[in-house]
């Protein structure tokens, strides 16, 4: 710890904290709106999580509970790393479960469990912009928000589904935030936008690289972009939870062998460790105690 | 039964510890001191301060130890280390007119005052591998010559002197330069905000969109006006006593390319200017970012905007290593969840095409 002394608590100055404050606030008065902030070098590759590690370095209070979540999980390596660098550089209480939590950073993925008003949620956020992969030019895109300009957007998912049938957008699935800004929800699969609208909790997204903060304030409406005769969907399984047997939950596919043999499990490592010591048991589970031991190693 | 295939936190300690032994190599070899670093890879030391954009020759080579030699890791680490420094306040501009020259060279003069000198240079040595650096050979001291002491003019200012040249630059002199560490970059850039992005940006990167612009991919006619490396002084002024005190001193290359203009409505043809300014000694990124940074400046003087190297925001986005490293290698993370969401994509679309009937309905969906 003597070697970190000289970093304050949560690794970033003071000053940038406020700095980047005042963009949240700003970022939560205008929902949506992509907030510019002097973003900070991290002590971790951009594209890592540096947006998401430094809203959550300067809303973290020594009283804070921290979960960190990679693809629903809090076992996978950048997790790990993550929540290992703010239990050094700020020595705050850290859990697995959704519930216990004050600040929960993802990538990827938005808890099963529905969050309360005492939460936040920080997105870690590689490209800010919806409109980049249609317009590259920052000067462009900046004005086609200004002025609502979202037809471009529009003849995309048109295009998409001319050409498949189905809007082929299946994670950071564009939305439309309080009737103004097209907001990039950061790469959830579209399955979890509807988690999105009207929730209790506050959404904040950071994108390090970018230097981009945004937010979605509590009860917020978000509607995910879609036609009247295309309304959006979301991804169905069409089997449960092959530990805790949920259904309606996302799942990660898990190769067996390389005889084809498949299984599904939640991508929500709590959601599906809470279930399992509640008793539920999916097709493939042992009872409670011994899976949910296993799957958390 | 399911095996999670998840890494722990024991796994990164293990990897971890791995690197470290990997770092240090054979036990039975001496460890290389941080000293030997900056003693005898300066250059490399001089890369990691010029794109960390911090002038700090003990850390930067702690930074080159520390990355194994890695010098886009090196310059990463500096950067997270420079990041959280507070900002006391900006010094005056250096005067690199008043340069401590130890070479200076024009292509453009044959001779000129202050005279041409050549200084520890790689150019006119033939690249033959020296077998006596196998062995610790002595080297011969170096022959000096006698510094004059007075300050020699840049070849700018030749050319300014009959207006040649535009001027050195058309902000007032009392304008607060803008700091892209501090304040979210905004495009178009401002060419001191640009000037800043440059000097920090990839060598590599910069050196191929410079070499681009000589191949014809906007072309703008560079002389190597002048390459100048040594010391400079860094002086601050300090509110509370009134006047500048000296920080010390850095060494920097700077380098200016004259470029040719025909001259507008408004403007008589004159030769327009490149700039390079780099920490350390770095001639390849000095004049790369001269290049550039002419190049960048096509709007300016209404010039046709058709190439890569003119493209403020291609090429100053994409310019800085730290952040395109990690972007790039951030593919090595779990992507899972989102795989998963395009492997149903495919296998619906590939159920529908090879069973038409549904697609109607299942597009409706």
């Amino acid at each position: 710890m003597s070697a970190l002394a000289t970093y304050n608590f949560a690794y970033l100055d003071e000053q940038t904290k406020r700095m980047i404050r005042r963009a949240i606030l700003k970022a939560i008065a205008i929902p949506g709106y992509q907030v510019p902030f002097a973003s900070r070098e991290m002590p971790m590759p951009y594209g890592w999580g540096t947006g998401g590690v430094q809203l959550t370095a300067a809303i973290l209070g020594p009283d804070d509970v921290l979960k960190v979540i990679d693809q629903g999980a809090d076992d996978t390596t950048n997790a790990v790393s993550i929540r290992a660098f703010f239990q050094k550089v700020a020595a705050v209480a850290v859990t697995t479960r959704t519930a216990e939590a004050t600040i929960i950073q993802t990538r990827h993925r938005i808890p099963e469990a529905e969050l309360t008003a005492n939460q936040v949620l920080v997105y870690q956020v590689p490209i800010p912009e919806p409109l980049r992969f249609l317009e590259p030019r920052e000067t462009e895109t900046r004005q086609m928000h200004a002025l609502s300009e979202y037809g471009l957007m529009h003849v995309k998912l048109y295009e998409d589904i001319a050409r498949n049938g189905h809007i082929a957008t299946t994670y950071a699935y564009p939305v439309m935030v309080e009737g103004r800004y097209v907001m990039d929800p950061s790469p959830i699969p579209k399955f979890d936008n509807p988690k999105m609208h009207r929730s209790q909790a506050l959404q904040l997204f950071g994108a390090g690289r970018e230097k981009r903060i945004y937010a979605i304030p509590p009860h917020t409406q978000v509607v995910s972009l879609d036609f009247e005769d295309h309304p959006f969907t979301i991804q169905h399984f069409d089997r449960p939870c092959a530990l805790c047997g949920a259904e309606g939950v996302y799942l990660d596919e898990v190769v067996l062998d390389d005889r084809g043999s498949r299984m599904f499990v939640c991508s929500d490592t709590d959601h599906c460790e809470t279930r399992r010591a509640e008793g539920h048991v999916g097709p493939e589970g042992m009872p409670s105690g011994y899976g949910a031991k296993e799957a958390a190693e | 039964m399911y095996v999670a295939v998840k890494g722990g936190e024991a796994a990164i300690a293990n990897a971890h510890q791995l690197l470290a032994d990997r770092r240090r190599g054979a036990r039975s070899i001496p460890a290389l001191t941080v000293a030997q670093i900056g003693e005898q890879l300066g250059l490399a030391v001089d890369r990691v301060m010029a794109e960390a954009s911090l002038y700090d020759r003990a850390l930067a080579a702690l930074s080159i130890k520390q990355a194994r030699g890695d010098m886009i890791e090196a310059i990463f680490l500096l950067r997270a280390y420079r990041t959280t420094l507070p900002r006391f306040g900006y010094s005056d501009p250096v005067d690199t007119g008043a340069m401590e020259i130890e070479r200076r060279i024009s292509a453009t003069y044959k001779d000129l005052p202050g005279g041409q000198l050549l200084g520890p240079t790689f150019d006119y040595t033939h690249r033959l591998l020296d077998p006596s650096l196998l062995e610790d050979a002595a080297v011969a001291a170096p022959v000096r010559r006698e510094c004059g002491g007075e300050a020699v003019g840049r070849v700018s200012d030749i050319l300014g002197d009959e207006g040649l040249i535009e001027p050195d630059s058309r902000e007032p002199l009392d304008k607060v330069p803008g700091d892209i560490t501090r304040e979210p970059m905004d495009f178009p850039l401002s060419r001191d905000e640009r000037l800043q992005a440059l000097a920090r940006g990839d060598e590599g990167f910069l050196l191929a969109l410079a070499y681009s612009t000589q191949r014809g991919y906007a072309r703008t006619h560079p002389f190597a006006g002048e390459i100048r490396i040594g010391l400079v002084e860094v002086e601050i002024e300090l509110p509370e006593l009134g006047f500048s005190v000296s920080l010390g001193e850095i060494r920097v290359t700077e380098c200016q390319s004259v470029n040719q203009f025909k001259g507008s409505a408004t403007e008589p043809p004159q030769f327009t200017r490149g700039y390079g300014l780099v920490f350390g000694q770095s001639e390849r990124k000095a004049m790369a970012m001269a290049l550039v940074d002419r190049a960048l400046r096509a709007e300016e003087f209404g010039e046709d905007i058709v190439a890569p190297a003119q493209d403020e925001e291609f090429v100053i986005a994409h310019s800085d290593n730290v952040q395109a490293t990690g972007f790039v290698e951030h593919l090595k993370l779990p992507h899972y969840v989102d795989f998963q969401a395009e492997l149903d994509l495919v296998r619906r679309m590939r159920a529908e095409q090879q069973d038409p009937s549904t697609a109607s309905r299942e597009a409706a969906e």
